[in-house]
């Protein structure tokens, strides 16, 4: 059974259909990429699958279980863990703390015992630390930890991002435009980090990303969005072979 | 001991910084007025100071700390000052004082904060502008039930009438204890100084320790990111809530300090103009600086008194939006940015200076 069954997804906006019968299988521990030229519902899809937005049709099943409609919150803890296109930290808070809000809902302790301060707080506090701090070296921010986030350089903020999501224990990451804004070498060094965080964490990647080599390099299957409908799916190869593609990315004669 | 200080995390140093501040101002006045320095104005004056620095903090929790404007501050205040002084009353002689204090301040902590989650329920599903007009409503509310509220005891128990004191059916040996726009009078005065410094106290120890927990670091999340909050599973509705009633239940037990202080009471004193006075300290002492709130508070209630001394009372506002405006400015405007750092930068200069010669000699001896 697939990690992630989406059938026959769709959500109306008024009269607008921005998403159309969609489906979408991810397998467990594939790098899925989902692509499409500016203004095709790649945002939206993400934001359904999130509970942002309640899909006005079909069903998303995660793991075995319906999640369709559910609110963020709960989607978070069902393991749906992700990124955004425009970088969403926690700008006051520290490094360190933007991993530990992560941490949420793993490491539990009432509000009376963080007030009273009793043993269970400190030893939670201590964990906590330990762990954030081993998802924040994953990403070379450790050295960083006591800056506040929005001090952070623009291609930490956004691994912060990804490591602040990993936090959550997810079994499905979704990565909105990972590599926007990053140069040549960042995005290779990002491709690695990526499949590291895969294989380490035994999770899926589901991903936005314009950048076609990146897209290409790292991701194993691909849906081709267009007009909020699915243009095409395949290896990557079979994407970059589809004559449908080329024609929605460089404009054809339809 | 010192090492320790240098070792403990910055936040914990900070936190001990802010218990220092009080702890030496109560024992600065103590010194004083046991050497007899202090006017009777200012000792009037502790009091009043203590419940404003609490509910200061307890405001920054909302303000600063989940990020919502709540102009309804003086509301908890009041329902507070009236539910426990009225129990004060109503127990007059029938327990022993300390008791009396001590049941009045949490019976008033108790209905804040329920009126904290009966109004924050439909309060907090609003966000920015609509929010602080609600809660500024709502705050007015309170206040004018309270001034319709008639409330009375004998011995069958306690009667209550929204039209007139005569309406309440008393018997012969009962007494009103709230006389609608009149409100109470013949208080027993119960709070003192020292009262006042450890609820302050235990005000900072509440809001420091939740800041710095689990459900504190949710708190902030939801203020700096929502959307983002909510995307890592933190449940909105229940930590709002949260902050929104430990603010309400600390303004509740203010309220009752500042009302053990005064021999009447007067739901009219909790009108909105003190919710704006409130949310001038957590402003001036800047959102989110719990420090700042503290001194704040107390420099804004103590400087009408000052300037009384000085023949100027009639300049209070004015001072005070001089002091509002120029601290907006000290700490937003781009050029006081630019000029704080680079001020910082030379005094860091000439410390580096100043202290290597003098290093050289004091290092030994603090090795």
């Amino acid at each position: 059974m697939a990690l992630l069954e989406v059938s026959n997804l769709g959500i109306a906006f008024g009269g607008l259909q921005a998403v159309d019968k969609l489906d979408l299988r991810i397998e467990q521990g594939q790098l899925y990429g989902l692509i499409g030229p500016n203004g095709a519902g790649k945002t939206t899809v993400f934001n359904m699958l999130t509970g942002v937005y309640k899909p006005t049709e079909g069903n998303i099943v995660l793991d075995g279980r319906d999640i369709t409609g559910l609110p963020p919150a709960r989607i978070s803890q069902a393991g749906i863990a992700r990124t955004f296109q425009n970088i969403r930290l926690f700008d006051k808070m520290s490094v360190l703390d933007n991993v530990k809000v992560g941490l949420h809902n793993r490491y539990k302790y009432n509000m009376l015992t963080g007030i009273l301060r009793l043993p269970a707080y400190r030893e939670k506090e201590h964990e906590m630390n330990r762990e954030a701090r081993k998802l924040l070296k994953i990403f070379e921010l450790d050295k960083e930890e006591k800056l506040t986030a929005s001090q952070l350089p623009y291609g930490k903020q956004r691994k912060l991002e990804i490591a602040r999501a990993l936090a959550t224990n997810p079994k499905l990451l979704l990565l909105d435009e990972p590599a926007a804004g990053m140069n040549p070498n960042e995005t290779a060094e990002l491709m690695n980090t990526i499949k590291f965080v895969r294989d380490t964490f035994h999770i899926s990647v589901l991903l936005i990303e314009h950048d076609m080599s990146f897209v290409m390099g790292i991701c194993e299957y691909i849906t081709v969005l267009n007009y909020g409908r699915e243009l095409a799916r395949g290896t990557g190869k079979e994407i970059r072979n589809n004559p449908n593609v080329i024609a929605a990315y460089l404009g054809g004669d339809d | 001991m010192l090492q320790r200080i240098k070792t403990m995390r910055s936040s914990t140093r900070s936190n001990l910084v802010t218990y220092g501040i009080v702890l030496g101002f109560y024992a600065a006045v103590q010194l004083l007025n046991a050497a007899g320095l202090l006017s009777s104005a200012f000792i009037g004056q502790l009091v009043p100071i203590c419940a404003y620095v609490m509910l200061a903090i307890s405001l920054n929790l909302t303000v600063g700390f989940l990020g919502e404007l709540s102009l309804g501050h003086a509301g908890f205040m009041s329902i507070g000052a009236f539910s426990g002084v009225s129990f004060w009353m109503a127990t007059q002689g029938r327990i022993p004082a300390w008791l009396g204090v001590l049941c009045a301040l949490v019976i008033g902590a108790v209905c804040a904060g329920i009126f904290g989650l009966l109004i924050g329920v439909p309060v907090l599903r609003l966000e920015g502008d609509y929010l602080a007009i609600v809660t500024l409503a709502f705050g007015q509310i309170i206040v004018n039930v309270i001034n319709a509220l008639y409330i009375g005891i004998d011995a069958r128990g306690l009667h209550i009438s929204l039209k007139d004191a005569a309406s309440l059916n008393l018997a012969e040996d009962g007494k009103v204890i709230i006389n609608g726009a009149m409100g109470i009078t013949n208080i027993p005065k119960a709070s003192t100084f020292t009262l006042g410094i450890v609820l302050v106290v235990l005000t900072l120890a509440v809001v420091l320790n939740l800041i710095h927990s689990r459900a504190g670091r949710a708190i902030t999340a939801i203020r700096d990111n929502e959307i983002a909050a909510q995307s890592i599973g933190i449940n909105l509705t229940k930590y709002k809530l949260m902050a929104f009633i430990i603010s309400a239940v600390f303004a509740g037990v203010a309220g009752v300090l500042y009302a053990l202080n005064f021999t009447s009471l007067v739901s009219r004193r909790f009108d909105y103009n003190t919710s704006i006075t409130i949310l001038m300290f957590v402003v001036l002492g800047g959102m989110g600086s719990i420090r700042g709130s503290i001194i704040a508070a107390a420099a804004l209630t103590v400087l009408p008194e000052l300037m009384r001394s000085f023949g100027m009372e009639s300049y209070r506002m004015l001072i005070y939006a001089i002091v509002l405006i120029a601290m907006m400015l000290f700490n937003s405007a781009p050029a006081a940015i630019e000029w704080r750092k680079k001020t910082a930068q030379k005094l860091q200069g000439v410390w580096a200076a100043h202290k290597k010669p003098a290093g050289t000699g004091s290092g030994k001896g603090a090795a």
